[in-house]
């Protein structure tokens, strides 16, 4: 699974993307994996996951097709 | 409904005015945001805009379609900008023309709010001492 990083994920990753290899049904899973992987990640006011361009709940299932980002705390405006 | 909804390296407020404006809509409300100078007191040299571009305009498409329901706004115009800014320099234009006033205010409150709670975009403020993420932690 390739994940797309931004603002303070790259950071945090030292990278534009990651590549996982560790098996993750779901939008939750990769959260906790993101958590304990990058423990940095949990110091984060929230972190969110988009999958296909739209934010997903914990539940969602992840599939290789996906085009699936981390959405650190956003600061537009 | 008419929407101008763009990102990019620079922007231009009167273009978001002059979008709205029609003979159907009695008010243009417009938010400009541009950058401070400093933040707690200490000096702000530059900001960094980051955007997930093709998601960001998505959720700034939800933004204009959810004014049309709510406000019946005519005409809706979102601008943002990514990369490098200096003090003073706009970063966002959003400009909403409907038939009253009323709704014209509340619909450019309501998009900039939001904007800045669902919009896939990130600032890097950087100060003398050092750079940092805006709000990334609590």
């Amino acid at each position: 699974m390739r994940v797309l990083l931004f603002g303070i994920m790259k950071d945090i990753v030292a990278a534009k993307t990651l590549t996982i290899e560790a098996e993750l049904p779901t939008v939750g899973d990769l959260k906790h994996w993101l958590k304990q992987e990058y423990p940095a990640v949990q110091d984060l006011k929230a972190v969110m996951i988009a999958v296909n361009k739209a934010y997903a709940s914990d539940e969602t299932m992840l599939s290789s097709e996906d085009e699936i980002a981390i959405i650190p705390p956003l600061s537009g405006g | 409904m008419e929407q101008l909804i763009r990102i990019s390296d620079n922007i231009d407020a009167a273009e978001a005015v002059a979008f709205v404006q029609s003979e159907e809509s009695g008010g243009v409300v417009t938010f400009i945001g541009s950058v401070r100078n400093q933040t707690k007191q200490k000096k702000v040299l530059k900001l960094v805009f980051e955007c997930y571009e093709p998601m960001a305009i998505l959720e700034m498409e939800k933004i204009a379609a959810q004014m049309y329901e709510k406000w019946q706004v005519k005409r809706v115009a979102m601008l943002h900008v990514t990369g490098e800014k200096l003090p003073g320099e706009v970063v966002v234009a959003i400009a909403v023309a409907a038939p009253h006033r009323g709704a014209a205010f509340e619909a450019c409150q309501y998009a900039i709010d939001t904007l800045k709670e669902t919009v896939p975009i990130w600032k890097q403020e950087f100060f003398e001492d050092g750079a940092v993420w805006v709000a990334a932690h609590p």
